[in-house]
């Protein structure tokens, strides 16, 4: 594998440093000179009435500090790569070191979450040794959107209300961590016009018993069994196959203001869980799953 | 040849005073964003955001304060050392007011979210254009003087100076070679891996060259010059000048360790900042060396603390800077605070302090006299000063080694011990403190703000007259 589009490439970094390091060797050793008997000779040149320079040799200590850092480099330059294509004696990459940890790694810590990934998921979602691992992956992996305490945030979903987008079955929690999700309304802004949009608005309010404004929600209505009933069904209550919100209750992703839902209805939202299948591998993510799952449940039980 | 010719005090004068007012503007902005981060509900708006001031401090202190001192420094120094007044004055005088107004552009835009994204170089491609017009100006001014010299040698000092600016405008244009698609809004040339190299190429150079190389030139004025005694080795000022100037190139890499610049690259940018140590160390050896038989002045010449301070500081920070860029080390300094204390220890320890001193020679004499308004308060300044560097590296250090290990803490079945936020809760202690040690520094320059306006106020701006070269040749 070549950094370089070209051999041209290699020879001129090679060039270089080859350059540099022979350029700094030469300076110090053809300044190596010893102090001679008597007093240090200071210069003829004066400037500005009082500055002068001594010619004072190189402190010893210092030569030899320089020489022990262009000598390391050179022994680096023969061991490592560096000199543009060479790789170096000792065949070293940062992307062998990083394959070669990460599998030690699995060779160590692979026994532990394979014990569980045999175990159904709701069994290991009672599991405490389990669920130990599974907050620390979620902290790890999850709390920067859906919160260390997984009560997610604007625009992320609350993991532990017991209200799912796309369904809070362990099959497919875990698809959801697998393969991420696309949340995506389409802006209807265009379609209804700035006077619909807040009609539908109203009308959505009125199905989870918001404060509305009955005639705008009477005509909003209307507008939303021709545009809205698609995904989100003829009584607002969502589909989970879609991820489409149920609006009748008290859940709200984004907000339930009227000018939140009135901005989600013009202009559309779209939304993205992430993908973690390659990323954290199924076991972990059996774990999660299993964690995520004990959230909504232990939740259930308060 | 004793002419009546006089130097031209009158940019240097101006360049001196907005040092300290920009040093003092930055400073605070400093201060302002280690507040927010200790108390979070202080980012009121998003034009006093955390992330638009930072840049805007990062801008002020480096470019607007230690700007304002290289210039003010450099012009005094190349027509005191060349023993001839500023080649073409005028343009001298354009360079200040440019220079103003870039810094003015860029307290406006970086506020209001114009920004390029590129650290240290944030400001827009018009601001980039204006900057490469003053920076041409500035090097037209410099080298002429040079060339219209009256000694037959260019002292240390000048070298220095001029490299700084001969590769700080080399750097400027090929890191902000961008794509402009509207007035304020502007594309990177490169791409991916060769844009963050190119930026580290710079960014690290703007370290080298415009952060150390110019305030080597400045230290090799003042040192000798406060001290009273001479440089003290030529033959190390002239290895050291070559090797640094030849190996700093080099050592942007160390910035993107892991990351997906290629292998040969990275173990570049380590093996030659660990090269660096040395021609680095050569410019403190030179600088503390040179007050063999003066070091009695140091109980008694606040000046000169602040000056040996720096030096050491700056000793300090070259040797933490080679050893941050060794792979293994920088596994775990990297992203943590470590990285702001060892950039502190640096820009507050060694450039903020050396141009404190210069500034404080520089003042008096513009105004004919060769003191400050009070020596004390001078000594008050340094002090304050000293203690705030302190206590900001040493807080950070904790807090970066802290963070680096909580950050590679795994539990047993390999997830982390600790979450970010937990090392975030953990820090908070040490932001404190460094707050603390931010506030001092500021206070020490609203000290000098003082001691400064007591020493112009009522005095009349005096231009000395130039010096014939001495006989000695």
């Amino acid at each position: 594998m070549s950094d370089f589009v070209s051999d041209f490439w290699h020879y001129y970094v090679t060039g270089l440093v080859v350059l540099s390091v022979a350029f700094c060797i030469w300076i110090l050793a053809s300044n190596m000179t010893r102090r001679s008997p008597g007093p240090v000779s200071l210069h003829d040149h004066i400037w500005d009435e009082t500055l002068q320079e001594y010619n004072h040799p190189l402190p010893r200590w210092w030569m030899y500090l320089f020489w022990l850092t262009l000598f390391f480099a050179i022994g680096y330059y023969f061991l490592y790569p560096g000199l543009g294509n060479l790789p170096g004696k000792i065949g070293w990459t940062s992307v062998g070191q990083y394959q070669e940890e990460m599998k030690k790694a699995d060779e160590q810590f692979k026994p532990i979450y394979d014990k569980y990934l045999k175990q159904d998921l709701l069994a290991v979602a009672v599991d405490p040794e389990a669920q130990a691992m599974g907050q620390r992956l979620f902290l790890t992996y999850c709390a920067q959107c859906h919160g260390a305490d997984a009560r997610g945030a604007k625009g992320y979903p609350n993991l532990t209300d017991g209200d799912w987008l796309y369904g809070g079955d362990a099959a497919t929690v875990k698809a959801t961590i697998v393969g991420g999700r696309q949340g995506v309304m389409p802006a209807l802004g265009g379609v209804l016009g700035a006077e619909g949009v807040k009609d539908v608005a109203n009308y959505v309010r009125s199905l989870s018993g918001l404060a509305h404004d009955s005639l705008r929600a009477q005509r909003g209505k209307d507008a939303f069994m021709q545009n809205c009933v698609a995904c989100h069904g003829p009584e607002g209550k969502g589909n989970q196959a879609l991820g489409a919100p149920n609006l009748t209750d008290r859940v709200w992703l984004y907000g339930s203001s009227e000018a939140t839902i009135v901005e989600t209805v013009s202009k559309g939202r779209q939304n993205q869980m992430p993908v973690f299948k390659d990323l954290l591998g199924e076991p972990k993510i059996h774990l999660l799953a299993a964690y995520v799952i004990g959230l909504s449940k232990n939740q259930d039980k308060q | 040849m004793q002419s009546q010719a006089s130097y031209d005090y009158a940019v240097v004068r101006k360049f001196a005073i907005m040092t300290v007012v920009w040093g003092i503007v930055g400073m605070l902005v400093g201060v302002i964003i280690a507040a927010q981060l200790v108390w979070p509900q202080l980012n009121f708006h998003e034009w006093l955001h955390f992330g638009r001031l930072r840049p805007l401090h990062t801008n002020a202190v480096i470019f607007a304060f230690g700007g304002c001192a290289l210039f003010a420094t450099s012009y005094f120094v190349v027509q005191r050392t060349c023993h001839t007044s500023l080649f073409a004055p005028w343009l001298a005088e354009l360079t200040f007011w440019g220079w103003q107004l870039i810094i003015v552009l860029a307290a406006v835009t970086l506020p209001l979210g114009i920004t390029t994204g590129k650290e240290y170089a944030e400001l827009e491609w018009p601001i980039d254009i204006l900057i490469t017009v003053v920076w041409v100006a500035y090097a037209v001014v410099f080298f002429g003087t040079i060339v219209k010299r009256k000694t037959p040698h260019i002292y240390v000092a000048n070298w220095f100076y001029g490299s700084f600016i001969l590769a700080v405008a080399v750097l400027h244009l090929v890191n902000s070679a961008e794509v402009p698609v509207s007035l304020w809004k502007s594309y990177s040339a490169y791409a991916g891996v060769q844009d963050a190299m190119i930026q580290w190429w710079y960014g690290h150079n703007a370290v080298g060259f415009f952060l150390t190389a110019g305030f080597l030139g400045m230290m090799y004025y003042f040192v000798p010059k406060q001290a009273e005694r001479p440089v003290y080795s030529y033959r190390l000022s002239v290895v050291h000048f070559w090797a640094l100037i030849f190996t700093y190139m080099w050592a942007g890499p160390h910035h993107l360790h892991y990351t997906a610049l290629p292998d040969w690259a990275q173990s570049l940018g380590m093996t030659f900042s660990l090269i660096l140590l040395a021609p680095s160390w050569g410019g403190m050896i030179n600088g503390i060396m040179t007050l063999s038989g003066a070091w009695h002045k140091l109980r008694t010449d606040p000046i000169l603390k602040f000056l040996v301070t720096s030096l050491s500081f700056y000793g300090m920070s070259t040797f933490e800077g080679p050893m941050m860029s060794i792979k293994t080390v920088n596994a775990l300094s990297h992203y943590t605070d470590w990285t702001v204390g060892h950039v502190h220890s640096g820009a507050l320890g060694w450039v903020a302090m050396i141009s404190i001193g210069a500034v404080y020679y520089l003042l008096p004499r513009m105004y004919g006299k060769n003191e400050m308004y009070s020596t004390r308060l001078i000594t008050l300044h340094f002090w304050v000063a000293t203690v705030g560097v302190v206590l900001y590296i040493a807080s950070m250090w904790i807090a970066g080694v802290m963070q680096g290990l909580m950050s590679r803490a795994v539990n047993g079945d390999g997830t982390l011990t600790y979450a970010f936020v937990e090392t975030v809760k953990a820090s908070y202690p040490f932001w404190t403190i460094r707050l603390l040690g931010g506030v001092l520094f500021l206070v020490g320059m609203l000290i000098m703000f003082y001691n400064m306006v007591r020493t112009i106020a009522g005095q009349k701006a005096v231009n000395a007259p130039v010096l014939a070269v001495s006989a000695a040749h």
